[in-house]
């Protein structure tokens, strides 16, 4: 393999080529924070909280860390003032409709403030992480995106959920950043009621859960 | 009876063959067929003069052709009578018998179905002299006025193919990659890309195969550029596409069509099966070495399928969704080959450059855009329809000699480009030229063509709020600053319209537009501030008179208005009354009437039904509804009503 070799936060590292610059500035200790990755998956790019500046010739861009590739000259801030910015309202954004776990803990270090937009709870924060998980390490797709724009949600496909989620236990559960899927698999509600929906929004697999939630926070 | 034409000497002496038939026949009948065409009964027309000819015994002397879209929809249907070139517009299948017997026959003209400018009350006969067409430069469009888009031979006729063949036997794919170039072709898709480089970069991409694809997904709400080409002269497109593919060194191409153009597919797969017959698709074209075939693919109709990564993996049977596209699509595209796309405009013009050569071509427009771009022209102005123009053609061109202003003495307010994600421009860049750069530097952008005239009465806020309705309903809704900063965005401009705006809004709107744009993951995100930045640019004051005044200039939105009615203006007809959905209205005859403001629902419809001679129905906005007379003096005397 190619070895390339670039400046992030003003240090020269070296790695191989098509390591992706989230990747690389790990391995220099440079912690980048994320909510859609996972080393064990795929890139997916969708948070954009590991959004980083970069520069090569005149022009400095934003990029999202986890899936750019490293490459030979390259110039990279972590933490510039406009990285920082970007952070602070992804994060406020997403308090907005999700304002607990992760989302939380990353809000109090970036000092956001709550109430900055007005408040729609949904809590999953569509990371696909749950679906990614399913479908890349399980093989078993119980779960999916439906929808797009602003209606876009995840969902269990009952019918296959069903069958495959009993055995794994809701291993997807504990990766979930928001505190929407619980963190004991809840063993009696995949019955799903007594018409088999084809679609199951992840919110209604405990509701009770995110109803405590939503009083919680309303 | 069709046969593969293998040289370039065929090719010649099958057109001489088709002209020499086309000229044989002594008049003929061009029956415009577009979408909106047939909506308005054209293909009846169509067979209706197919009857009458018949009937009339003259069906040999006369060719009948049903064309794709002339551009002036409005006036559809159109038909043209050759070679004298007679235009007749509005045509209903009533008046078919008339034409045939005294255009046809006696070589009449009817005046009754000559077109009329509205403006001026002149008629014209030739198609060519309306107004609407004579500013324009239809190098790329014209074709469509005369040919038959299902008969490869009326292509032919009018020198189609040529470019190929010229491509093919007199120039290597590196020549054709750098006419391209020094045409500098630039992508009429929205990014303005030049084609030349995107076709050098695909084909020095190391890997293969390569594909080639066009790009008909065409979203812009309004705009239809791409589906009156496809649809009305997709020879053209195809040409332009076989020719890309040649350049490339592809084997395979792809027209990826919207659902919603059923007959632009109809006409695409006609056309592919017509070329495979004369041998202008398939193995050795043209006698070559040079083999090439395309499919066509059916969309499902996302506006962001239109862009490059989402158009790709939809091809591959995914979800229509982008990608993060660090590696451009020129170099791993469709299943991770080197894939190149083009707008079918774009690849319209690439049959052009080859057949009269980049001098000729860059010889039209401006420094750094060339040739011509169509627009389709709407909204507030007298002219609609499609509309070409060399670059460098202003915009109060487009909107005063084209369009011929704007309808009922109002004033032009802004004109928006560049589809939903464009911007509006307002009144002082009237004399801006058509130019990808220009549109830039005022932070907007060419777009596809779409071209909507605003007038005075249009509130900015309110167009900025309709476009974000768009966008956040067509984002694909995978990364967060698109998703939910277009829904927060949305939030705000509600807000602001409805009279709940707060000081800071506009700082909010700013900081968010800031991040989305910066942040998101492809360029529907990217773009999608737009429309606010622009508004707030240009229109800043109305976003102030909104917010800190709850006012509404334009009188527009909903939530900042109320209705009043004159007392001394009223004169107790009671159409308010009867009309009023929601029983708002408190009066009786010969009496003052009064709104009661809290039951009102603001529809307006009072204010459209006050007969026109009273004018008594107010819309208020930013300032206090006054109090209504009291019952005792809402009686209305009878000398008020005498008068
Ligand atoms: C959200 C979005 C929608 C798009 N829709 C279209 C479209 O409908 N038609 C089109 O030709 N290009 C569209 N584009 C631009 C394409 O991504 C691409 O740039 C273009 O097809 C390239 O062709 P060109 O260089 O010939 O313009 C869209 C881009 C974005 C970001
Ligand atoms: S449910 Fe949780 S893990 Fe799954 S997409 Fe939503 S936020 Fe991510
Ligand atoms: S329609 Fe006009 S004039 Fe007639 S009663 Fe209503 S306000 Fe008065
Ligand atoms: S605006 Fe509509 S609801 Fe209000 S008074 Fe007029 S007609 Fe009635
Ligand atoms: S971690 Fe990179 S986009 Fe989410
Ligand atoms: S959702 Fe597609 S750009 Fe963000």
């Amino acid at each position: 393999m190619k070895k390339v070799s670039l400046t992030i936060d003003g240090k020269e590292i070296n790695v191989e080529e098509q390591t992706t610059l989230l990747q690389a500035a790990r391995a220099a200790g440079i912690q980048i924070p994320t909510l859609c990755h996972d080393d064990r998956l795929a890139p997916h790019g969708s948070c954009r909280l590991c959004s980083v500046e970069i520069t090569s010739g005149k022009k400095a861009r934003i990029v999202a860390s986890c899936v750019y590739p490293a490459a030979n000259g390259l110039v990279v801030e972590t933490k510039s003032p406009r990285v920082v910015k970007i952070r602070k309202v992804i994060l406020e954004l997403l308090q907005a409709s999700s304002p607990k776990g992760r989302v939380e803990e990353l809000g109090r270090i970036y000092g956001t403030s709550t109430d900055k937009f007005e408040k729609e709870l949904t809590f999953c924060i569509l990371c696909g992480l749950c679906v990614r998980y399913c479908s890349e390490v399980k093989k078993a797709d119980a779960l999916g995106f439906i929808g797009r724009g602003i209606e876009k949600q995840v969902v269990f496909f009952p019918e296959i959920a069903l069958k495959s989620c009993p055995a794994c236990e809701g291993q997807c559960f504990s990766l979930c950043p928001t505190g929407i899927l619980p963190n004991k698999f809840a063993r009696s509600v995949p019955s799903f009621g007594r018409s088999q929906p084809t679609v199951f929004p992840v919110r209604l697999w405990d509701e009770e859960n995110f109803l405590n939630l939503t009083r919680n926070i309303e | 009876m069709a046969k593969k034409i293998r040289s370039p000497q065929e090719l010649l002496q099958f057109r001489k063959k088709v002209v020499a038939l086309k000229e044989a026949a002594k008049t003929r009948i061009i029956v415009s067929g577009g979408t909106c065409c047939l909506a308005k009964g054209s293909k009846r027309i169509f067979e209706l003069f197919r009857e009458e000819l018949d009937r009339q015994n003259i069906a040999d002397g006369v060719e009948l052709i049903s064309s794709g879209c002339h551009g002036f929809c409005e006036n559809e249907v159109i038909v043209v009578i050759l070679p004298e070139e007679i235009c007749y517009m509005r045509v209903r299948a009533e008046d078919v018998k008339e034409i045939v017997s005294r255009s046809i026959i006696k070589k009449e003209i009817i005046e009754r179905l000559l077109y009329k400018d509205p403006l001026t009350g002149e008629q014209f006969i030739k198609e060519g002299e309306i107004p609407f067409y004579k500013h324009q430069s239809q190098i790329v469009f014209g074709n469509n006025r005369f040919i038959d888009p299902k008969n490869i031979e009326d292509y032919i006729a009018r020198g189609g193919y040529e470019a190929l063949v010229k491509a093919l036997q007199t120039m290597t794919p590196e020549e054709v990659i750098t006419e391209v170039k020094k045409a500098n072709i630039r992508g009429r898709g929205g990014g303005g890309f030049p084609a030349g480089s995107k076709w050098e970069t695909t084909r020095n991409a190391p890997n293969n195969p390569k594909y080639v694809v066009v790009n008909c997904d065409e979203g812009d709400p309004g705009a239809y550029m791409d589906r009156a080409l496809m649809e009305g002269n997709p020879h053209s497109v195809l040409e332009g596409l076989i020719i890309s593919g040649y350049a490339i060194g592809a084997r395979e191409g792809f027209i990826y069509i919207r659902q919603e153009y059923p007959l632009a597919t109809e006409n695409t797969l006609h056309a592919i099966n017509q070329a495979r017959e004369y041998g202008f698709l398939g193995e050795n074209i043209l006698g070559s070495t040079f083999n090439f075939d395309v499919e066509v693919h059916r969309g499902a109709g996302a506006f962001v399928t239109g862009e490059s990564s989402a158009l790709m993996s939809a091809i591959e049977g995914r979800v229509g969704q982008p990608r993060p596209k660090y590696i451009r699509t020129a170099v791993s595209g469709i299943w991770g080959k080197p894939s190149n796309l083009n707008n079918v405009e774009t690849l319209a013009n690439v049959p052009l450059v080859i057949n009269k050569g980049a001098e000729w071509y860059s010889s039209i427009g401006t420094e750094n855009s060339k040739g011509t771009k169509i627009f389709s022209l709407v909204g507030s102005v007298n002219n609609t329809g499609l509309v070409e123009v060399p670059m460098g053609t202003t915009i109060r061109e487009i909107v005063y000699d084209i369009g011929g202003g704007i309808p009922g003495g109002r004033h032009f307010k802004a004109v928006q480009i560049g589809g939903p994600s464009g911007g509006c421009i307002p009144k002082q860049f009237l004399d801006m030229p058509i130019d990808f750069d220009e549109f830039s530097k005022i932070g907007a952008m060419m777009g596809s063509g779409g071209m909507i005239v605003m007038d005075e009465g249009t509130c900015m806020v309110d167009v900025a709020r309709y476009f974000l309705d768009f966008l956040s309903d067509e984002s694909c809704g995978k990364c967060v600053p698109c998703r939910e900063g277009l829904r927060q965005l949305r939030k705000i401009l509600m807000r602001i319209v409805r009279g709940d705006g707060e000081e800071g809004d506009i700082v909010l709107l700013e900081e968010l537009s800031e991040v989305i744009s910066a942040a998101s993951l492809c360029a529907l995100g990217q773009t999608a501030a737009n429309p606010v930045l622009t508004a707030l640019k240009y229109f800043r004051e109305e976003f102030l008179a909104h917010i800190n005044e709850k006012r509404c200039p334009t009188r527009v939105c909903q939530g900042l208005v109320s209705y009043f009615i004159q007392p001394d203006r009223c004169q107790g007809c009671m159409a308010c009354l009867k009309n009023c959905p929601v029983g708002a209205i408190d009066g009786g005859k010969g009496l003052v009437h009064v709104i009661i403001q809290d039951k009102c629902a603001k529809c307006g419809i009072c204010f459209e039904v006050c007969p026109d001679r009273y004018r008594a129905v107010e819309k208020l906005s930013g300032e206090p509804v006054p109090v209504p007379p009291i019952p005792s003096d809402r009686e209305i005397s009878p000398r008020r009503v005498a008068r």
